[in-house]
């Protein structure tokens, strides 16, 4: 052994969920510090004032409260989508690609149809249209991936720039003004714009999502084909050796979640945006890839971790507003808590002890 | 037995939120602007001295207003940072509280930072890029009681909300001043040799191939050859309005064919930093750029916002009525030319713009002349602008009255849209 190493780091075997909650608990706190002293440091501000300012951003006001719930839909509904495809251990990374796709075929809709035939058939033609879009968008690397196992990290992130091109191009199209920005569509006709419940614009989508999240739930843990696609993830070749056709799973897997990426592009432009542009997406596709990893692909914990994202993300746009601060800042502070974050899974999963104490456990254990 | 359990957890949670927003109405309220009492027009002239008249007798309401700003961009950008200041300029001097919020896409982020600056208290918001204009018009309607204003955009005299309010300036005529700075620089390269009249070619990096910018190079380009009459441009576009590795490259391209100056209508520093790198002298535009371009800036054309900002709140504040259209003048100091750099300009170029400028002011000279431009080879006699933006794309009112296209007359945004001969755009 090196002498010179202070630390011994081992895997853990179990930890009680409680103790692996703890230490998240902690990697928030210490978060919270670290955040907390860079803003007092560089602003000069109260750092109680700076949490007061956090939970300002999402619990402020009724409105506020209400951005906070849509925005932690949208993100659900993308981290429910590429969820699938990560417990088969297909790293989609394309859920943006996805997302926008779905959202420049439900845009194409409500600015070819709109006025051309019934609300609710030009809604039903949306729906149809966003989810074979994002569909589409991720059969294409998952045919490639089954049949010649080409990479589809590098594939699902480069479709993502296809997507924002394609998206880029359809606004030159559409704003004949020249300027690229396709700005509301229908705003005076209303047509394929989603209907508000209750006067509560953003109610609808968080409904569609809260049922999404329970059937995710449910596919992944009751059905024949969530099985199926889990075994494929622990070992493809133990899935061949149960007469599990792997190439189909891998096929049907993507369907699925670029469909539900689709959905959340179409949740996007016709329930909120009721526009489309490049940040339409506004990175969630990548996000969701934290959402989904942190809550361990379960979709019930999801709804925690993607209300966490969307808390941190609305309170440091709210620091960035309130202390005057470019809006740059407040990305460095959501940089800083998912630091701890992501960093906290890593005491979970390991235990650190120091040389000399390790020799001990050794000596008992052995 | 435990993940039923949680799933039941999750859901009494869900309904409990509902439950508990569903009985207030996700409306705020707004202080309304106090009830505006005699002369309800407008004063579209107001001056920043006027501003300060009021400031005075309006100390007390002006103390309970608060005013946003929504920024395309940050300080990065020249347009956005021309913007930024004149807000905080505006703001400080008459003791109103504001918040900024810079980097802000065209699209819904707009919709929602106009709302989150309703939220926390704003009873006037102000825009600063085109696209945002569709998102005001949003959060105009569901904020009846906050006014709304937007620079450059085209829709609030036919959208005819009570609230919501377009400016821009005659920016037109500061674009023709630069040219003629430009047209003397020219003319004093020919002398000296280093190129020959017929060599005489401008570069222009443009952002998008519409009418803002289109009228803007285009008066530029009429101002150069009112001095230099053998003077040609050739224009590219960006497609987009602040990407500086694609507005150096641009400009790099510009020079290498030929261009012995280049002027830009795009937000970074990448031409004049270009410009400065291969020593082309460089026309800015949005504020002066010689700390950066101390041997290649020669002067820059501004919109000067800080009357209008006033101007609105003031009347805000006074709960007067707003005009749709706010224009900005030579006259009234909302169109600006920055210092001129002798180091880089042609000799006498500051006495030039002087009487220029008071020709322009005094209207012997206009700067879309139909005597001064063809159009594919012939002259302008009639052309029907689209001012009207109904979404239709037609164009509905004659603008071409008196020899001259009558710009921003009809409504405050540029209307100028025309290819004229002598403007090549060089783009596939």
């Amino acid at each position: 052994m090196n002498g010179s190493s202070r630390f011994h780091i081992s895997k853990r075997a179990t930890i009680p969920w409680y103790f692996a909650w703890a230490i998240r608990l902690g990697a928030v706190v210490l978060a919270m510090i670290v955040c907390a002293l860079v803003t007092t440091l560089l602003t000069g501000q109260n750092p109680l004032g700076v949490y007061a300012t956090i939970i300002e951003g999402s619990f402020g006001t009724v409105r506020k409260f209400w951005v906070l719930l849509q925005e932690m839909a949208i993100l659900l509904c993308v981290s429910l989508a590429v969820t699938p495809a990560f417990k088969m251990r297909f790293w989609n990374i394309g859920g943006e690609g996805q997302v926008l796709i779905g959202g420049l075929a439900t845009a194409a809709c409500m600015f070819y149809f709109g006025g051309k035939m019934p609300n609710a058939l030009l809604l039903l033609v949306m729906v149809i249209a966003s989810i074979v879009a994002g569909a589409l968008w991720a059969l294409i690397p998952a045919i490639f991936k089954a049949r010649w196992n080409t990479n589809e990290t590098l594939f699902t992130l480069m479709m993502n720039y296809v997507a924002i091109q394609l998206v880029s191009f359809f606004c030159n199209i559409w704003d004949r003004k020249g300027s690229g920005v396709v700005g509301i569509i229908n705003p005076n006709t209303r047509a394929g714009w989603f209907p508000e419940i209750g006067g509560q614009e953003y109610l609808l989508n968080i409904l569609i999502v809260a049922v999404l999240t329970v059937a995710v739930y449910v596919y992944l843990r009751w059905s024949k084909q969530g099985y199926e696609l889990s075994v494929v993830g622990e070992s493809e070749r133990t899935a061949r050796y149960v007469g599990i056709k792997v190439e189909k799973v891998i096929l049907r897997t993507l369907l699925i979640s670029g469909a539900l990426c689709g959905v959340a592009g179409l949740l996007l432009v016709g329930g909120t945006d009721h526009t489309i542009s490049t940040t339409t997406a506004g990175g969630r596709g990548f996000t969701a890839v934290m959402v989904s990893w942190l809550a361990k692909f379960n979709p019930i914990f999801m709804v925690l971790t993607s209300f966490l994202l969307a808390f941190l993300s609305r309170g440091s746009s709210q620091i960035a507003q309130n202390f005057g601060l470019n809006h740059a800042f407040g990305d460095i502070l959501t940089g800083i808590i998912l630091f701890f974050i992501i960093g906290s899974e890593f005491f979970i999963n390991y235990r650190i002890g120091s040389a000399t104490g390790k020799e001990k456990e050794d000596g008992t254990h052995a | 037995m435990k993940k039923v359990l949680a799933i039941i957890l999750a859901l009494v949670m869900t309904i409990a939120l509902f439950a508990g927003c569903g009985e207030k109405a996700a409306e705020v309220t707004i202080p309304a602007p106090v009830a505006a009492e005699g002369d309800p027009e407008f004063e579209n002239d107001s001056t920043a001295a006027d501003a300060a008249a009021a400031k005075t007798e309006l100390a007390d309401v002006l103390a309970k207003v608060k005013v946003g700003f929504i920024f395309l961009h940050d300080e990065n950008s020249t347009y956005d940072k021309n913007f930024i200041d004149a807000a905080k300029e505006a703001c400080e001097g008459l003791g109103v509280q504001y918040v900024l919020r810079a980097n802000i896409p065209e699209g819904q982020e707009c919709y929602n930072a106009a709302a989150e600056l309703v939220d926390d208290g704003c009873n006037i918001i102000f825009g600063d890029s085109f696209g945002h204009e569709d998102f005001l018009i949003q959060a105009a309607r569901k904020f009846p009681n906050v006014q709304f204003c937007h620079a450059t955009g085209t829709k609030a005299h036919t959208e005819k909300l009570a609230n919501f309010h377009n400016a821009f300036a005659d920016i037109y005529m500061g674009r023709y001043l630069a040219g003629v700075a430009a047209g003397l620089k020219l003319n004093q390269l020919i002398e000296e040799g280093k190129f020959s009249a017929d060599e005489a070619k401008i570069g222009y990096v443009g952002a998008y191939p519409y009418a803002e910018v289109k009228s803007g190079y285009t008066s530029f380009f009429l101002g150069a050859r009112s001095i230099c009459p053998t003077a040609t441009m050739e224009v590219t576009f960006t497609n987009s309005w602040y990407d500086e590795a694609l507005e150096k490259e641009a400009a790099n391209t510009l020079i290498q064919r030929g261009c012995k100056l280049i002027s830009q209508h795009a937000d970074s520093m990448g031409a004049p930093t270009a410009c400065e790198n291969a020593g082309i002298p460089n026309v800015s535009y949005n504020g002066s750029t010689v700390a950066a371009c101390p041997n290649t800036f020669i002067v820059s054309s501004r919109i000067n916002w800080v009357a209008f900002f006033q101007t609105m709140i003031v009347n805000t504040a006074a709960g007067k009525r707003l005009a749709a259209d706010w224009t900005g003048t030579l006259q009234n100091g909302a169109v600006e030319l920055t210092e001129v750099n002798e180091q880089a300009a042609a000799p006498g170029t500051q006495a030039k713009i002087d009487e220029v400028k008071a020709a322009l002011i005094a209207g012997t000279v206009k700067v879309f002349d139909t005597d001064t431009f063809t159009v594919n080879g012939e002259k302008l006699t009639s052309f029907a602008a689209d001012i009207h933006d109904f979404g239709d794309f037609v164009g509905e009112t004659e603008v071409v009255k008196n020899g001259e296209f009558e710009e921003s007359v009809y409504r405050s945004a540029p209307a100028f849209s025309l290819d004229i001969d002598g403007i090549t755009i060089i783009d596939g």
